[in-house]
C-alpha cells in the first residue's frame, strides 16, 4: 500500500546539529570542562585501580598467585560465590514478583511496598547487619530457640547470606518496576485472549520483554552481593576459613600488614567491577540499539 | 454465535462506567460501539471479552451464561487499538501464538500451524513479511498483523477496540474498506468500538450509540441517522444547527425566542433563497464562504443573531452567486424537535 519511498532518519538527526549551533559552548569552556572530569576521574577511579594492580603484584607473580592460593582465600572466595549464588537467583525471583504486582496491578498499600522495598537502600549497611544479630542472635528473639534446635545463623553461613539478601533486595525490582510501568498489560492481555495460560503468558510474552532490564539488575545485583562489607561484616564473627567473604579477608590482610596479598585478593574484586562494567556497558548497548531501532521504525510508520 | 449483555453496570471508584447497559448482538453481525470518549464503549467491549468484569449484569453467548468465565476461555478474538503485537516475536510469530500456546492435546501439528498462518497471511496480504518484527511494519500492516493472529485461533467472535484509532486517514479509509470485506467474507459476529461516526455507519450492519454510560439508540446506519431518537445522537452523527422553537399545530417551526423545546437542523436540510417564500423563513447574513471540497459551506447569522450552518452542491452555489455580508433568506426543509437540549 505504500507508494512513497521510506525517508530514512538515520544520519540526518538536523535537531542534534542545530542544537549544538544554538545552546554550543566556545572551545575553551568545553575544553576545560572536559579537562576537569578527565582530571577527577584519573585521579579517584584510574589511579586508585592502577594502585590495587601494582601493589597486588608488587613482589612479583609468584607471590600474588601464592596469596590466592592460600586455603584462608580460597575459603573467602568459595564463601562469597556460595553467598552471591544464592543472594542472587532468590533476589531475581523475588525481585520480578514485586515488580510484577507493582508494575501492572493497583492495590491497597503499594506505595508503603515499593518504601519496603527502598528499604535496604535507605538503611546504613552495619544496621542492616545489626538487624539480623538483634533477632538471631544469642540475645536477640529468635536466638535461645535456634540455640536450642541447634541452629546457627549468626556468625555462620545462613547469616552471612541472609544480610547479603537483605543489602541486594532493591536491585532487580528498581531496575524492572519503572519498566513494567511503562509497557502497560496490553500484550498480556493480548497473550490472555489468545488462550495462553498465566505462565505461558509470563515465559513467552513479559519475560523477553524485560530481558535486558533484568540482566541489568542481576549484573548491579551479583556486584553488590560479592563486594558487601559492613552488613556481612557484622554478621560474620571473622573467622578465619569459616565466615570471611572476600571483603572481610581482604580487611583482615590488610590489618596484618601483609599489604600485597590484601592487594592480591583486592585485585580480584576489582577485575570482578570491571569485568561488571563490561558486561553492563554491553547490555545497555544492546538494549538501546533495540529501542532506537524500533523508534526508527516508528518514525516511518506515518509514510507507509 | 450471539452476543447478549443484560442490565451491565460498571463503576471505576466514583465515575459510573457503564450504567445498566443492555446490548443484543445476532449471530454473524458487524455492530459498532459509537460514542465519544468516556462513553463507556470500550469498557463494555472489554467487558464482553473478559479483560474486565462488570459489578453486575451478565454476558451470554448463544444464551449461554459467560459472565465468570475469563478472557481465555470465552474464544473471543480482541484486536487493540494500540495493536499489541508481540514486540519480540516476528509477524509469523505473533499469528501463530494463540494456537503454539494450546495444550498438547489440541494443538495442531506443526505443519498444520505453519499452513494456518500462511493462509492468513494471504488473507491480510503480508505474506512477504512473515519474518518481520512488528517494529518494522507501518501502522496499517501492524494493525492487519493483529487482526490476523486474533483469527488464528477461529473465534467465535471478533471484537476490536478501535481499531482504525491510531492511523492516519487514508489508511484508515482503506482498511476499514477491508475489514467490511473481511467480514462479508468470514461472516464471524464482530463487534467494534470507535467514536468516528462516519466508520461507524460505514462499516457496520448496525450501530449502538452510546453517551455517559449508556446506550442511546440501537439501530440500522440508516435508521440512527435518519431517525434519531435523542438530541444527542442528532447531534453526535452530524453537523447540526440547534435553535429554539417548537411544534406549532403539528408543524415543527423555529422561534427567536425560548420556548423551552429546541429545533435542530442539519446544515444540508437548509436552503438559501433570494426571495423569502412567505412561509417558514427567515432573514440572514452572510458571514463566511468555504467552497473548498464537495459541499460549500456557508456560516450566516440569523435575524435575531444566531450563527447559522448551511451546506449546499457546488452547482447551487454557482447558481446563486453569494457573497459576503450579502441579506438572504433561509428555507428549513426538514426540523426535528425535542424537548430538551444535548
Amino acid at each position: 500500500m505504500a507508494t512513497t519511498l521510506p525517508l530514512s532518519t538515520r544520519g540526518l538527526l538536523p535537531a542534534q546539529r542545530v542544537a549544538t549551533a544554538a545552546t554550543g559552548e566556545s572551545a575553551v569552556v568545553r575544553w576545560v570542562l572536559i579537562g576537569v572530569a578527565v582530571l577527577f576521574l584519573a585521579l579517584f577511579i584510574f589511579l586508585p585501580l592502577a594502585i590495587v594492580f601494582s601493589q597486588a603484584f608488587a613482589k612479583g607473580i609468584g607471590p600474588y598467585w601464592a596469596s590466592l592460593r592460600q586455603p584462608d582465600a580460597l575459603s573467602a572466595i568459595r564463601l562469597t560465590l556460595l553467598a552471591a549464588g544464592i543472594a542472587v537467583p532468590l533476589n531475581l525471583v523475588f525481585g520480578v514478583a514485586a515488580a510484577w504486582a507493582i508494575g501492572k496491578f493497583e492495590f491497597f498499600g503499594k506505595s508503603l511496598l515499593i518504601t519496603l522495598i527502598d528499604l535496604p537502600f535507605s538503611v546504613s549497611p552495619v544496621v542492616s547487619g545489626l538487624i539480623y544479630v538483634l533477632l538471631f542472635g544469642l540475645q536477640g528473639v529468635l536466638g535461645p530457640w535456634l540455640a536450642r534446635h541447634n541452629l546457627q545463623i549468626i556468625f555462620a553461613v545462613p547469616g552471612i547470606v541472609l544480610a547479603t539478601i537483605f543489602v541486594t533486595f532493591p536491585f532487580v525490582a528498581r531496575e524492572l518496576i519503572p519498566l513494567l510501568q511503562a509497557q502497560g498489560q496490553e500484550e498480556e492481555e493480548a497473550a490472555l485472549a489468545l488462550g495462553a495460560s498465566g505462565w505461558q503468558t509470563f515465559f513467552r510474552v513479559s519475560l523477553p520483554n524485560i530481558k535486558w532490564g533484568l540482566l541489568y539488575g542481576v549484573i548491579l545485583c551479583n556486584a553488590r552481593a560479592m563486594g558487601e562489607f559492613g552488613a556481612v561484616s557484622v554478621v560474620s564473627g571473622h573467622i578465619r576459613g569459616r565466615t570471611n567473604t572476600m571483603p572481610l579477608h581482604v580487611e583482615i590482610l590488610y590489618n596484618e600488614y601483609q599489604f600485597s596479598a590484601a592487594f592480591a585478593v583486592a585485585s580480584l574484586l576489582a577485575l570482578l567491577a570491571l569485568a561488571t562494567l563490561l558486561v553492563k556497558t554491553l547490555v545497555e548497548w544492546r538494549a538501546r540499539r533495540q529501542l532506537a531501532e524500533s523508534a526508527r521504525w516508528d518514525g516511518e510508520e506515518q509514510i507507509a | 454465535m450471539s452476543i447478549e449483555a443484560k442490565n451491565i453496570s460498571k463503576k471505576f471508584g466514583q465515575f459510573a462506567a457503564l450504567d445498566n447497559v443492555s446490548l443484543t448482538i445476532p449471530s454473524g453481525e458487524l455492530v459498532a460501539l459509537l460514542g465519544p470518549s468516556g462513553s463507556g464503549k470500550t469498557t463494555l467491549l472489554r467487558i464482553i471479552a473478559g479483560l474486565e468484569f462488570a459489578d453486575s449484569g451478565t454476558i451470554l453467548f448463544d444464551g449461554e451464561d459467560t459472565t465468570h468465565r475469563t478472557a481465555r476461555d470465552r474464544r473471543v478474538g480482541f484486536v487493540f487499538q494500540h495493536y499489541a503485537l508481540f514486540r519480540h516475536m516476528t509477524v509469523f510469530e505473533n499469528i501463530a501464538f494463540g494456537l503454539k500456546v494450546r495444550p498438547r492435546s489440541v494443538r495442531p501439528s506443526k505443519e498444520q500451524i505453519h499452513a494456518k498462518v500462511h493462509e492468513l497471511l494471504g488473507l491480510i496480504q503480508l505474506k512477504n513479511l512473515s519474518g518481520r518484527y512488528p517494529s518494522q511494519l507501518s501502522g496499517g500492516q501492524r494493525q492487519r498483523v493483529a487482526l490476523a493472529r486474533a483469527l488464528a485461533v477461529e473465534p467465535s467472535v471478533l471484537l476490536l477496540d478501535e481499531p482504525f484509532g491510531s492511523l492516519d486517514a487514508k489508511v484508515r479509509l482503506e482498511l476499514r474498506r477491508w475489514l467490511r470485506q473481511l467480514h462479508d467474507e468470514v461472516h464471524i459476529t464482530s463487534v467494534f468500538v470507535t467514536h468516528d461516526q462516519e466508520e461507524a455507519l460505514e462499516v457496520s450492519d448496525r450501530v449502538a450509540v452510546m453517551n455517559e454510560g449508556r446506550i442511546e439508540q440501537v439501530g440500522s446506519p440508516d435508521e440512527v441517522y435518519h431517525h434519531p431518537n435523542t438530541p444527542f445522537v442528532y447531534n453526535f452523527l452530524g453537523s447540526v444547527n440547534l435553535f429554539h422553537g417548537r411544534m406549532d399545530d403539528e408543524i415543527p417551526a423555529i422561534h427567536e425566542a425560548a420556548t423551552g423545546d429546541f429545533v435542530y437542523v442539519r446544515p444540508h436540510l437548509l436552503e438559501i433563497q433570494r426571495q423569502p417564500n412567505g412561509g417558514s423563513n427567515f432573514r440572514a447574513v452572510i458571514k463566511h464562504i468555504n467552497s473548498a471540497g464537495p459541499l460549500v459551506k456557508v456560516e450566516a447569522l440569523s435575524e435575531w443573531g444566531a450563527p447559522v450552518q448551511v451546506e449546499m452542491s457546488q452547482e447551487k452555489f454557482q447558481d446563486l452567486q453569494l457573497a459576503k455580508e450579502e441579506t438572504v433568506f433561509i428555507i428549513p426543509k426538514e426540523l426535528k424537535v425535542f424537548h430538551k437540549a444535548i
